[in-house]
Protein backbone atom coordinates (compact mmCIF):
# COMPACT_ATOMS: atom_id res chain seq x y z
CA UNK A 1 0.00 0.00 0.00
CA UNK A 2 1.11 3.55 -0.66
CA UNK A 3 2.49 5.40 2.36
CA UNK A 4 1.79 9.09 2.99
CA UNK A 5 4.60 11.52 3.76
CA UNK A 6 4.54 15.16 4.80
CA UNK A 7 7.24 17.78 5.25
CA UNK A 8 5.91 19.46 8.39
CA UNK A 9 8.47 22.27 8.16
CA UNK A 10 7.46 23.16 4.61
CA UNK A 11 3.72 23.12 5.33
CA UNK A 12 2.23 26.60 5.54
CA UNK A 13 -1.35 25.61 6.30
CA UNK A 14 -2.89 26.67 2.99
CA UNK A 15 -5.35 23.76 3.38
CA UNK A 16 -5.67 22.80 -0.29
CA UNK A 17 -5.06 19.19 0.79
CA UNK A 18 -7.96 19.31 3.25
CA UNK A 19 -10.28 20.46 0.49
CA UNK A 20 -9.02 17.79 -1.93
CA UNK A 21 -8.98 14.85 0.52
CA UNK A 22 -10.64 15.71 3.86
CA UNK A 23 -10.61 12.12 5.10
CA UNK A 24 -6.84 11.95 4.67
CA UNK A 25 -5.53 15.40 5.65
CA UNK A 26 -6.33 17.96 8.34
CA UNK A 27 -4.61 21.11 9.60
CA UNK A 28 -3.98 21.68 13.31
CA UNK A 29 -4.39 24.91 15.29
CA UNK A 30 -0.83 25.97 14.43
CA UNK A 31 -1.50 25.59 10.71
CA UNK A 32 0.48 22.38 10.18
CA UNK A 33 -0.79 19.40 8.23
CA UNK A 34 -2.00 16.33 10.12
CA UNK A 35 -2.04 12.93 8.40
CA UNK A 36 -5.27 11.18 9.34
CA UNK A 37 -4.06 7.99 7.68
CA UNK A 38 -0.61 6.46 7.29
CA UNK A 39 -1.43 4.36 4.26
CA UNK A 40 -3.99 4.80 1.57
CA UNK A 41 -6.00 2.40 -0.50
CA UNK A 42 -6.14 2.44 -4.30
CA UNK A 43 -9.62 3.86 -3.91
CA UNK A 44 -8.33 7.02 -2.20
CA UNK A 45 -5.37 7.33 -4.52
CA UNK A 46 -6.84 9.76 -7.05
CA UNK A 47 -7.96 12.20 -4.37
CA UNK A 48 -4.63 12.03 -2.58
CA UNK A 49 -2.71 12.57 -5.84
CA UNK A 50 -4.88 15.63 -6.35
CA UNK A 51 -4.10 16.84 -2.82
CA UNK A 52 -0.37 16.32 -3.32
CA UNK A 53 -0.34 18.27 -6.57
CA UNK A 54 -2.41 21.10 -5.10
CA UNK A 55 0.02 21.81 -2.24
CA UNK A 56 1.55 25.26 -2.81
CA UNK A 57 4.71 24.34 -0.87
CA UNK A 58 5.15 20.79 -2.24
CA UNK A 59 5.02 19.53 1.33
CA UNK A 60 3.16 16.30 0.53
CA UNK A 61 4.28 13.12 -1.12
CA UNK A 62 3.36 9.45 -1.53
CA UNK A 63 5.78 6.55 -1.32
CA UNK A 64 4.79 3.41 -3.15
CA UNK B 1 -13.32 27.16 -38.39
CA UNK B 2 -14.01 23.46 -38.66
CA UNK B 3 -13.20 21.80 -35.40
CA UNK B 4 -15.49 19.11 -34.13
CA UNK B 5 -13.11 18.54 -31.23
CA UNK B 6 -12.70 15.57 -28.99
CA UNK B 7 -16.11 15.84 -27.36
CA UNK B 8 -17.86 12.50 -27.84
CA UNK B 9 -14.95 11.57 -30.07
CA UNK B 10 -11.83 9.55 -29.31
CA UNK B 11 -9.26 10.53 -26.70
CA UNK B 12 -6.72 12.78 -28.49
CA UNK B 13 -3.36 11.20 -29.27
CA UNK B 14 -1.32 14.42 -29.04
CA UNK B 15 -1.91 17.14 -26.47
CA UNK B 16 0.09 20.33 -26.88
CA UNK B 17 0.17 22.61 -23.84
CA UNK B 18 1.19 26.20 -24.51
CA UNK B 19 2.58 27.84 -21.39
CA UNK B 20 4.93 26.19 -18.87
CA UNK B 21 3.99 27.91 -15.65
CA UNK B 22 1.87 26.24 -12.98
CA UNK B 23 -1.29 25.86 -15.12
CA UNK B 24 0.56 24.20 -18.01
CA UNK B 25 2.79 22.00 -15.87
CA UNK B 26 -0.07 20.81 -13.69
CA UNK B 27 -2.18 20.03 -16.77
CA UNK B 28 0.60 17.83 -18.13
CA UNK B 29 1.04 16.04 -14.79
CA UNK B 30 -2.70 15.65 -14.29
CA UNK B 31 -3.06 14.08 -17.75
CA UNK B 32 -0.65 11.34 -16.68
CA UNK B 33 -2.56 10.93 -13.40
CA UNK B 34 -5.65 10.43 -15.53
CA UNK B 35 -3.74 7.60 -17.24
CA UNK B 36 -3.52 9.53 -20.49
CA UNK B 37 -1.20 7.51 -22.74
CA UNK B 38 -0.68 9.87 -25.69
CA UNK B 39 2.05 12.39 -26.41
CA UNK B 40 2.27 15.52 -24.30
CA UNK B 41 4.28 18.50 -25.56
CA UNK B 42 4.80 21.41 -23.17
CA UNK B 43 5.79 24.69 -24.84
CA UNK B 44 7.25 27.58 -22.80
CA UNK B 45 8.51 30.98 -23.92
CA UNK B 46 11.11 31.23 -21.16
CA UNK B 47 14.28 29.17 -21.38
CA UNK B 48 14.35 28.50 -17.62
CA UNK B 49 12.86 25.21 -16.48
CA UNK B 50 9.30 25.72 -15.18
CA UNK B 51 9.20 27.50 -11.82
CA UNK B 52 6.59 28.56 -9.32
CA UNK B 53 5.60 32.21 -9.03
CA UNK B 54 4.16 32.86 -5.53
CA UNK B 55 7.60 32.83 -3.83
CA UNK B 56 8.94 35.44 -6.29
CA UNK B 57 7.50 38.29 -4.19
CA UNK B 58 8.26 36.56 -0.87
CA UNK B 59 10.81 33.86 0.01
CA UNK B 60 12.73 33.94 -3.29
CA UNK B 61 12.85 37.73 -3.39
CA UNK B 62 13.95 37.81 0.25
CA UNK B 63 16.78 35.35 -0.42
CA UNK B 64 15.48 32.57 1.88
CA UNK B 65 14.66 30.24 -1.01
CA UNK B 66 16.86 29.21 -3.91
CA UNK B 67 15.88 28.71 -7.56
CA UNK B 68 15.93 24.97 -6.88
CA UNK B 69 13.24 25.36 -4.23
CA UNK B 70 10.87 27.15 -6.63
CA UNK B 71 11.25 24.58 -9.43
CA UNK B 72 7.95 23.19 -10.70
CA UNK B 73 9.26 20.50 -13.01
CA UNK B 74 12.79 19.17 -13.33
CA UNK B 75 14.15 17.62 -16.51
CA UNK B 76 14.16 14.23 -14.83
CA UNK B 77 10.55 14.57 -13.70
CA UNK B 78 9.53 15.59 -17.22
CA UNK B 79 11.36 12.59 -18.65
CA UNK B 80 9.80 10.18 -16.15
CA UNK B 81 6.32 11.46 -16.99
CA UNK B 82 7.10 11.49 -20.72
CA UNK B 83 6.40 15.19 -21.02
CA UNK B 84 8.26 16.63 -24.03
CA UNK B 85 9.62 20.08 -23.24
CA UNK B 86 9.97 22.86 -25.85
CA UNK B 87 11.36 25.69 -23.76
CA UNK B 88 12.73 29.07 -24.80
CA UNK B 89 10.40 29.30 -27.77
CA UNK B 90 7.12 31.20 -27.76
CA UNK B 91 3.95 30.20 -29.53
CA UNK B 92 3.14 32.79 -32.19
CA UNK B 93 0.02 31.50 -33.84
CA UNK B 94 -2.70 28.94 -33.34
CA UNK B 95 -3.99 27.38 -36.54
CA UNK B 96 -7.37 26.15 -35.33
CA UNK B 97 -8.57 24.60 -38.61
CA UNK B 98 -5.21 22.92 -39.27
CA UNK B 99 -4.79 21.96 -35.57
CA UNK B 100 -1.26 23.27 -35.31
CA UNK B 101 0.64 25.46 -32.89
CA UNK B 102 3.15 27.65 -34.72
CA UNK B 103 6.28 28.51 -32.75
CA UNK B 104 8.50 31.57 -33.05
CA UNK B 105 11.29 29.47 -34.60
CA UNK B 106 8.94 28.40 -37.40
CA UNK B 107 8.20 24.90 -36.10
CA UNK B 108 4.58 23.77 -36.43
CA UNK B 109 3.39 21.21 -33.89
CA UNK B 110 0.32 19.16 -34.74
CA UNK B 111 -2.20 18.62 -31.98
CA UNK B 112 -5.41 16.74 -31.39
CA UNK B 113 -6.12 18.86 -28.35
CA UNK B 114 -4.34 22.06 -27.30
CA UNK B 115 -4.31 23.66 -23.86
CA UNK B 116 -3.76 27.42 -23.74
CA UNK B 117 -1.98 28.30 -20.51
CA UNK B 118 0.09 31.35 -21.35
CA UNK B 119 -0.84 33.13 -18.13
CA UNK B 120 -0.46 36.86 -17.80
CA UNK B 121 2.17 39.54 -17.87
CA UNK B 122 2.75 42.39 -15.48
CA UNK B 123 1.16 45.61 -16.62
CA UNK B 124 4.22 47.63 -17.62
CA UNK B 125 5.35 50.76 -15.85
CA UNK B 126 3.91 53.85 -17.56
CA UNK B 127 6.97 55.80 -16.41
CA UNK B 128 9.90 54.88 -18.62
CA UNK B 129 13.27 55.50 -17.05
CA UNK B 130 16.69 54.12 -17.80
CA UNK B 131 16.96 51.87 -14.73
CA UNK B 132 15.76 51.26 -11.21
CA UNK B 133 12.06 50.76 -11.98
CA UNK B 134 10.87 47.15 -11.70
CA UNK B 135 7.82 45.07 -12.38
CA UNK B 136 7.56 41.60 -10.86
CA UNK B 137 6.31 38.61 -12.79
CA UNK B 138 9.16 36.32 -13.83
CA UNK B 139 12.07 34.79 -11.95
CA UNK B 140 14.32 37.18 -13.90
CA UNK B 141 12.25 40.12 -12.61
CA UNK B 142 12.59 38.83 -9.06
CA UNK B 143 16.36 38.36 -9.38
CA UNK B 144 16.82 41.86 -10.78
CA UNK B 145 14.71 43.38 -8.02
CA UNK B 146 16.53 41.39 -5.34
CA UNK B 147 19.82 42.79 -6.66
CA UNK B 148 18.56 46.36 -6.33
CA UNK B 149 17.00 45.72 -2.91
CA UNK B 150 20.42 44.63 -1.69
CA UNK B 151 21.56 48.25 -2.03
CA UNK B 152 20.67 50.59 0.77
CA UNK B 153 18.29 53.36 -0.12
CA UNK B 154 14.56 53.92 0.04
CA UNK B 155 12.08 51.84 -1.93
CA UNK B 156 8.82 53.16 -3.37
CA UNK B 157 6.18 50.59 -4.28
CA UNK B 158 3.53 51.79 -6.72
CA UNK B 159 0.36 49.75 -6.24
CA UNK B 160 -1.04 48.67 -2.88
CA UNK B 161 -2.53 45.33 -3.97
CA UNK B 162 -1.17 41.98 -2.85
CA UNK B 163 1.99 41.96 -4.97
CA UNK B 164 2.86 45.47 -3.83
CA UNK B 165 2.12 44.62 -0.19
CA UNK B 166 4.23 41.46 -0.32
CA UNK B 167 7.14 43.29 -1.94
CA UNK B 168 6.88 46.01 0.72
CA UNK B 169 6.91 43.40 3.50
CA UNK B 170 9.95 41.69 1.96
CA UNK B 171 11.80 44.98 1.37
CA UNK B 172 11.35 46.18 4.94
CA UNK B 173 12.49 42.79 6.24
CA UNK B 174 15.70 43.44 4.28
CA UNK B 175 16.16 46.72 6.15
CA UNK B 176 14.96 49.10 3.45
CA UNK B 177 12.83 52.17 4.06
CA UNK B 178 9.56 51.53 2.22
CA UNK B 179 6.65 53.67 1.00
CA UNK B 180 3.61 52.38 -0.89
CA UNK B 181 1.64 54.67 -3.21
CA UNK B 182 -1.82 53.87 -4.59
CA UNK B 183 -4.53 56.07 -6.13
CA UNK B 184 -7.20 54.28 -4.06
CA UNK B 185 -7.84 55.36 -0.45
CA UNK B 186 -8.02 51.68 0.54
CA UNK B 187 -6.24 49.59 -2.12
CA UNK B 188 -7.28 46.20 -0.75
CA UNK B 189 -10.85 47.50 -0.45
CA UNK B 190 -11.53 46.37 -4.02
CA UNK B 191 -11.17 42.80 -2.80
CA UNK B 192 -12.36 42.81 0.81
CA UNK B 193 -14.32 46.06 1.22
CA UNK B 194 -13.02 49.30 2.69
CA UNK B 195 -13.69 48.50 6.35
CA UNK B 196 -11.65 45.28 6.41
CA UNK B 197 -9.24 46.76 3.86
CA UNK B 198 -8.36 49.52 6.34
CA UNK B 199 -6.98 46.83 8.69
CA UNK B 200 -4.54 45.87 5.94
CA UNK B 201 -3.38 49.49 5.75
CA UNK B 202 -2.84 49.51 9.53
CA UNK B 203 -0.74 46.39 9.13
CA UNK B 204 1.71 48.28 6.90
CA UNK B 205 1.99 51.11 9.39
CA UNK B 206 2.54 48.77 12.37
CA UNK B 207 5.42 47.22 10.44
CA UNK B 208 7.04 50.54 9.66
CA UNK B 209 5.95 50.93 6.03
CA UNK B 210 4.62 54.37 5.03
CA UNK B 211 1.62 54.71 2.74
CA UNK B 212 0.41 57.44 0.38
CA UNK B 213 -3.06 56.13 -0.46
CA UNK B 214 -5.57 58.14 -2.41
CA UNK B 215 -2.66 59.64 -4.35
CA UNK B 216 -1.51 58.80 -7.85
CA UNK B 217 1.94 58.93 -9.40
CA UNK B 218 2.54 61.83 -11.75
CA UNK B 219 5.99 60.87 -12.93
CA UNK B 220 9.13 58.91 -12.14
CA UNK B 221 12.48 60.41 -13.14
CA UNK B 222 16.14 59.61 -12.68
CA UNK B 223 17.88 56.24 -12.65
CA UNK B 224 18.65 53.40 -10.25
CA UNK B 225 19.85 54.71 -6.91
CA UNK B 226 18.57 58.22 -7.62
CA UNK B 227 14.91 58.27 -8.59
CA UNK B 228 12.30 60.93 -7.92
CA UNK B 229 8.65 59.91 -7.71
CA UNK B 230 6.31 62.87 -8.15
CA UNK B 231 2.82 62.35 -6.74
CA UNK B 232 -0.43 63.88 -8.01
CA UNK B 233 -0.81 65.82 -4.75
CA UNK B 234 2.47 67.64 -5.44
CA UNK B 235 4.66 65.72 -2.99
CA UNK B 236 7.84 64.07 -4.14
CA UNK B 237 9.47 60.87 -2.86
CA UNK B 238 13.14 60.03 -3.29
CA UNK B 239 13.83 56.39 -4.09
CA UNK B 240 16.76 54.16 -4.93
CA UNK B 241 14.38 51.54 -6.32
CA UNK B 242 10.78 51.73 -7.55
CA UNK B 243 8.55 48.68 -7.89
CA UNK B 244 5.44 48.96 -10.03
CA UNK B 245 2.73 46.46 -9.08
CA UNK B 246 -0.33 47.69 -10.92
CA UNK B 247 -1.88 44.45 -12.04
CA UNK B 248 -1.53 41.93 -14.80
CA UNK B 249 -3.01 41.39 -18.27
CA UNK B 250 -3.75 38.00 -19.86
CA UNK B 251 -1.16 36.84 -22.40
CA UNK B 252 -3.74 36.42 -25.16
CA UNK B 253 -2.46 38.78 -27.85
CA UNK B 254 -0.77 35.92 -29.70
CA UNK B 255 -4.23 34.43 -30.27
CA UNK B 256 -5.55 37.44 -32.18
CA UNK B 257 -4.68 35.75 -35.49
CA UNK B 258 -6.37 32.46 -34.51
CA UNK B 259 -9.93 33.64 -34.96
CA UNK B 260 -10.80 32.35 -31.49
CA UNK B 261 -13.17 34.49 -29.45
CA UNK B 262 -10.91 36.40 -27.06
CA UNK B 263 -12.38 38.96 -24.70
CA UNK B 264 -10.02 39.66 -21.79
CA UNK B 265 -9.10 35.98 -21.89
CA UNK B 266 -10.11 33.04 -24.08
CA UNK B 267 -13.88 32.70 -23.92
CA UNK B 268 -14.69 29.15 -22.82
CA UNK B 269 -17.68 26.99 -21.95
CA UNK B 270 -18.21 25.36 -18.55
CA UNK B 271 -15.77 22.58 -19.48
CA UNK B 272 -13.01 25.15 -20.15
CA UNK B 273 -13.16 24.55 -23.93
CA UNK B 274 -13.03 27.52 -26.25
CA UNK B 275 -16.63 28.28 -27.22
CA UNK B 276 -15.75 28.18 -30.92
CA UNK B 277 -13.23 25.30 -31.04
CA UNK B 278 -13.85 22.13 -29.06
CA UNK B 279 -10.24 20.91 -29.35
CA UNK B 280 -8.99 24.07 -27.65
CA UNK B 281 -8.93 24.28 -23.85
CA UNK B 282 -7.73 27.08 -21.59
CA UNK B 283 -6.30 26.98 -18.07
CA UNK B 284 -5.32 29.60 -15.52
CA UNK B 285 -5.11 33.38 -15.94
CA UNK B 286 -5.93 33.24 -19.64
CA UNK B 287 -9.24 31.34 -19.33
CA UNK B 288 -12.55 33.16 -19.19
CA UNK B 289 -14.88 30.24 -18.59
CA UNK B 290 -18.54 29.82 -17.73
CA UNK B 291 -18.80 29.20 -13.98
CA UNK B 292 -22.17 27.48 -13.63
CA UNK B 293 -22.30 28.18 -9.89
CA UNK B 294 -22.02 31.93 -10.53
CA UNK B 295 -23.97 31.90 -13.79
CA UNK B 296 -21.38 34.08 -15.51
CA UNK B 297 -18.01 33.90 -17.20
CA UNK B 298 -15.05 34.36 -14.83
CA UNK B 299 -11.32 34.86 -15.20
CA UNK B 300 -9.19 34.24 -12.10
CA UNK B 301 -5.48 35.03 -11.69
CA UNK B 302 -4.73 32.82 -8.69
CA UNK B 303 -2.41 29.87 -8.15
CA UNK B 304 -5.00 27.47 -6.75
CA UNK B 305 -7.36 28.24 -9.61
CA UNK B 306 -4.69 27.34 -12.16
CA UNK B 307 -4.03 24.03 -10.39
CA UNK B 308 -7.70 23.09 -9.97
CA UNK B 309 -8.56 24.12 -13.52
CA UNK B 310 -5.61 22.08 -14.80
CA UNK B 311 -7.04 18.98 -13.10
CA UNK B 312 -10.46 19.59 -14.57
CA UNK B 313 -9.13 20.17 -18.09
CA UNK B 314 -6.90 17.10 -17.91
CA UNK B 315 -9.91 15.05 -16.92
CA UNK B 316 -12.00 16.47 -19.74
CA UNK B 317 -9.29 15.75 -22.32
CA UNK B 318 -8.71 12.21 -21.09
CA UNK B 319 -12.41 11.44 -20.66
CA UNK B 320 -14.33 13.08 -23.52
CA UNK B 321 -17.35 10.91 -22.66
CA UNK B 322 -17.45 12.21 -19.07
CA UNK B 323 -16.98 15.98 -19.23
CA UNK B 324 -16.93 17.82 -15.90
CA UNK B 325 -17.94 21.45 -15.52
CA UNK B 326 -15.42 23.58 -13.64
CA UNK B 327 -17.06 25.42 -10.76
CA UNK B 328 -14.55 26.15 -8.00
CA UNK B 329 -14.78 28.15 -4.79
CA UNK B 330 -12.19 30.90 -5.30
CA UNK B 331 -9.16 30.80 -3.04
CA UNK B 332 -6.09 32.99 -2.76
CA UNK B 333 -3.53 33.62 -0.06
CA UNK B 334 -1.08 36.39 0.69
CA UNK B 335 1.66 36.36 3.31
CA UNK B 336 2.51 39.82 4.63
CA UNK B 337 4.67 40.45 7.71
CA UNK B 338 3.29 38.17 10.44
CA UNK B 339 -0.13 37.82 8.79
CA UNK B 340 -1.11 34.79 6.79
CA UNK B 341 -4.09 36.08 4.86
CA UNK B 342 -6.50 33.89 2.92
CA UNK B 343 -9.47 34.97 0.85
CA UNK B 344 -12.18 32.49 -0.05
CA UNK B 345 -15.13 32.98 -2.38
CA UNK B 346 -16.07 36.46 -3.56
CA UNK B 347 -16.06 38.91 -0.63
CA UNK B 348 -15.97 41.83 -3.09
CA UNK B 349 -19.54 40.90 -4.06
CA UNK B 350 -20.71 40.97 -0.42
CA UNK B 351 -23.34 43.40 0.78
CA UNK B 352 -22.37 43.10 4.45
CA UNK B 353 -19.86 41.39 6.68
CA UNK B 354 -19.13 40.35 10.23
CA UNK B 355 -15.69 40.19 11.84
CA UNK B 356 -15.09 37.38 14.33
CA UNK B 357 -11.86 37.68 16.31
CA UNK B 358 -9.46 40.55 16.72
CA UNK B 359 -6.78 41.91 14.38
CA UNK B 360 -5.29 44.54 16.64
CA UNK B 361 -1.71 43.82 17.63
CA UNK B 362 -1.23 43.71 21.38
CA UNK B 363 1.80 45.53 22.77
CA UNK B 364 2.46 42.61 25.10
CA UNK B 365 4.61 40.11 23.17
CA UNK B 366 3.22 37.24 25.24
CA UNK B 367 -0.34 38.07 24.27
CA UNK B 368 -2.32 36.02 21.81
CA UNK B 369 -1.49 36.06 18.08
CA UNK B 370 -4.00 38.24 16.25
CA UNK B 371 -6.44 36.06 14.40
CA UNK B 372 -9.81 36.69 12.81
CA UNK B 373 -12.25 35.80 10.09
CA UNK B 374 -14.51 38.24 8.27
CA UNK B 375 -17.56 36.55 6.78
CA UNK B 376 -19.44 38.21 3.91
CA UNK B 377 -23.12 37.95 3.09
CA UNK B 378 -24.79 38.41 -0.26
CA UNK B 379 -28.08 40.26 -0.68
CA UNK B 380 -30.04 37.05 -0.20
CA UNK B 381 -28.45 36.20 3.16
CA UNK B 382 -26.09 33.52 1.84
CA UNK B 383 -22.41 33.27 2.72
CA UNK B 384 -20.52 34.61 -0.31
CA UNK B 385 -16.94 34.98 0.89
CA UNK B 386 -14.50 35.01 3.79
CA UNK B 387 -11.23 36.71 4.68
CA UNK B 388 -9.14 34.79 7.19
CA UNK B 389 -6.04 35.95 9.06
CA UNK B 390 -3.79 33.59 11.05
CA UNK B 391 -6.54 31.08 11.75
CA UNK B 392 -6.14 27.72 9.99
CA UNK B 393 -9.29 26.13 11.44
CA UNK B 394 -11.40 29.08 10.31
CA UNK B 395 -9.88 28.78 6.83
CA UNK B 396 -10.90 25.14 6.55
CA UNK B 397 -14.37 25.84 7.96
CA UNK B 398 -14.90 28.78 5.58
CA UNK B 399 -13.86 26.78 2.52
CA UNK B 400 -16.18 23.92 3.48
CA UNK B 401 -19.12 26.21 4.29
CA UNK B 402 -18.75 28.03 0.98
CA UNK B 403 -18.44 24.82 -1.01
CA UNK B 404 -21.56 23.44 0.65
CA UNK B 405 -23.59 26.64 0.25
CA UNK B 406 -24.47 28.03 3.68
CA UNK B 407 -26.74 30.73 5.06
CA UNK B 408 -24.71 33.68 6.36
CA UNK B 409 -26.27 33.44 9.85
CA UNK B 410 -25.38 29.73 10.09
CA UNK B 411 -21.82 30.45 8.98
CA UNK B 412 -21.45 33.16 11.63
CA UNK B 413 -22.78 30.80 14.33
CA UNK B 414 -20.36 28.10 13.17
CA UNK B 415 -17.30 30.35 13.26
CA UNK B 416 -18.30 31.90 16.60
CA UNK B 417 -18.54 28.37 17.97
CA UNK B 418 -15.06 27.67 16.62
CA UNK B 419 -13.72 30.81 18.31
CA UNK B 420 -15.28 29.84 21.63
CA UNK B 421 -14.02 26.25 21.44
CA UNK B 422 -10.36 27.07 20.78
CA UNK B 423 -8.71 30.05 22.48
CA UNK B 424 -6.22 32.09 20.50
CA UNK B 425 -2.79 30.52 20.66
CA UNK B 426 -0.08 32.43 22.48
CA UNK B 427 2.47 34.21 20.29
CA UNK B 428 5.48 32.04 19.69
CA UNK B 429 7.34 34.12 17.11
CA UNK B 430 8.82 36.74 19.42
Amino acid sequence: MAVLKADFEACQGYANCVVAAPEVYDIDDDGTVVLLKQEISDEDRAKVDEAVSSCPTSALSIED
Amino acid sequence: MTDAGPADGPVPSVVVIVGASVGGVRTAQALRRESYQGRIVLVGAESDLPYDKPPLSKQYLGGQWTAERVALLTEDAAKDAEIELRLGVAAEHLDVAGKQVVLSDGERIDYDAVVLATGSYARPSPWPVESGVHVLRTIGDSKALADDLADEGPVVVVGGGFIGAEVAATAISLGREVTIVDPLEVPVGRVVGNEIGALFTDLHHRNGVSTHFGTGVESVEGSAGDLTVRLTDGQTLEAATVVVGIGARPNDEWLASSGLLVDDGVVCDEYCRAVDAASVFAVGDIARWMHLGHGERCRVEHWTNAVDQASCVAHNIAHPDDLRPYRPVEYVWSDQYDWKIQIVGRPARGTGHQLIGDLGRPADPDAATPRAVALYSDGAGQLIGAVIVNWPKALIASRKLLAAGTAFADAVAHLEGLAAAAPQPVRTDT
